[in-house]
């Protein structure tokens, strides 16, 4: 019984890393920490989608799907711990000095269909794509996705190579280094879609400890005409931001359309 | 004899560039608390754009093995992002193990490491404490360079520190 309500928990994964309306939960990397010293260290990373910040309350992310460049900008091999009901965890271990970019990127294709009166949905590569509706389906629609989940964290001095955007989907440049933002400092952050300026894109950006406070919290900001945008905290503490966008669609006349997302989380040091 | 003077009066200029330097002394609070344990402490100099101009001292677990006690270096967070974390620690002269409650003197001599040569302009002592289980505390003492007179500075910590005094000799 417990096997298979796991089952089912991890058939419903994918789901969870799609920023659609119809699915509006956040979703993040939460490291144990961002700014560290030593020779070698270690940060140990929770990958949820809830709607509380940062709680433990609806879905893990999957771990086994993150990727993480070190500050010489090769991979790094992380150590899963395990994924459990409402979170996912693993551990990441700093053996060079310089900026790590942990991320999760989904990449691919979502269809939805409808099948004896119910609204289904499938996810898949293009090569998958033809056998995604069974038998029966109808009003299938698919449109391709490119999700972002990132955080960042620094053993040391921080550096900029794993910061390099790839061109891919939806993400964030730093003007301020992602692990050099304290509070009361404007940082600044650029977003490119596909690697060009994302102009006047909406960004979502909340204060954690959601559960605490009666008001939301969340601070709606626009990028500029370079896709700018400064994010100021009045006190420390892990920070979730929030941006999507409906790209151009490929020239394949089988995908309705594109759609891009990037969720980051980000600490803010005290001065 | 007006040349012996002349030689003299250079002599003692001489004498006085070279003791051109300063001290700091650091109070380490004694807390009655039920875990105790010594506070990393970080002194350092920063320029008129906050920019570190010299890393005095850093006092940490420098004798734990494979430089373990360098992990807790970054709570010492106003340091860390100023100086520490672009350097390769321990560093002669500026690394030294933590120290006891009670009053501690440095005294550092311009032109030599750790403090080096100051421009001419405006600076800020800075001093910053870090206990393990307890707060963090960092104060600030402003002051020319160089010195017209000797002269003492200080500031009073709430928490951490106890008075920090800084002693200018020109």
């Amino acid at each position: 019984m417990t096997l298979k309500i796991r089952a089912l928990a991890l058939a419903a994964l994918p789901l969870a890393l799609l920023a659609t309306s119809a699915d509006a939960h956040r979703r993040w990397l939460l490291p144990s920490a961002t700014v560290l010293s030593g020779d070698t260290e270690l940060v140990t990373v929770d990958a949820a989608s809830s709607n509380q910040l940062f709680v433990f309350e609806h879905r893990p992310l999957p771990a086994d799907n993150v990727t993480v460049t070190g500050p010489d900008g090769q991979p790094v091999a992380t150590k899963i711990i395990g994924s459990g009901d409402y979170r996912s965890a693993f551990d990441v271990p700093l053996t060079q000095q310089g900026t790590y970019r942990i991320a999760l990127v989904n990449d691919g294709l979502m269809g939805t269909y409808m099948l004896d009166g119910e609204r289904k949905r499938w996810r898949g590569t293009r090569a998958e794509m033809a056998n995604a509706v069974p038998a029966g389906g109808t009003e299938a629609r698919f449109i391709q996705t490119n999700g972002r989940i990132e955080t960042f964290v620094t053993l040391g001095a921080p550096n900029e190579t794993a910061l390099q955007p790839t061109g891919q989907g939806l993400e964030l440049v730093p003007v301020t280094h992602p692990n050099d933002i304290v509070v009361g400092e404007p940082a600044r952050f650029q977003f490119l879609s596909d690697g060009q300026p994302a102009a006047n894109l909406k960004v979502e950006f909340v204060e954690g400890g959601t559960r605490y406070r009666d008001a939301a919290g969340s601070q709606e900001l626009t990028t500029d005409a370079e896709g700018m945008v400064e994010l100021t905290a009045e006190r420390p503490g892990y920070y979730y931001i929030e941006a999507g966008m409906e790209g151009t669609p490929p020239a394949d006349d089988a995908i309705a359309g594109s759609r891009s997302s990037y969720t980051g989380v980000l600490e803010f040091l005290p001065l | 004899m007006k040349t012996n003077l002349a030689v003299l009066t250079l002599g003692l200029a001489t004498g006085s560039a070279q003791a051109a330097g300063l001290s700091v002394s650091v109070e380490i609070p004694r807390l009655s608390v039920a875990e105790y344990h010594r506070p990393y402490v970080a002194m350092w100099i920063e320029d008129s754009g906050r920019r570190a101009a010299s890393n005095l001292n850093v006092w940490y677990d420098v004798e734990m093995r494979n430089d373990e006690g360098e992990k807790w270096l970054a709570d010492l967070r106003g340091w860390w992002r100023k100086a520490g974390r672009s350097m390769d620690m321990p560093i002669d002269g500026v690394s030294g193990p933590t120290k006891a409650p009670g009053v501690h003197q440095v005294d550092f001599r311009s032109g030599a490491k750790p403090l080096g040569t100051l421009k001419p302009g405006s600076y800020t002592l800075k001093v910053e404490a870090a206990r393990e289980v307890g707060g963090r505390e960092m104060l600030s003492i402003p002051f020319q360079w160089p010195p017209k007179d000797s002269e003492t500075k200080s500031a009073k910590g709430k928490s951490e520190l106890g008075t920090v005094r800084l002693n200018l000799k020109n």
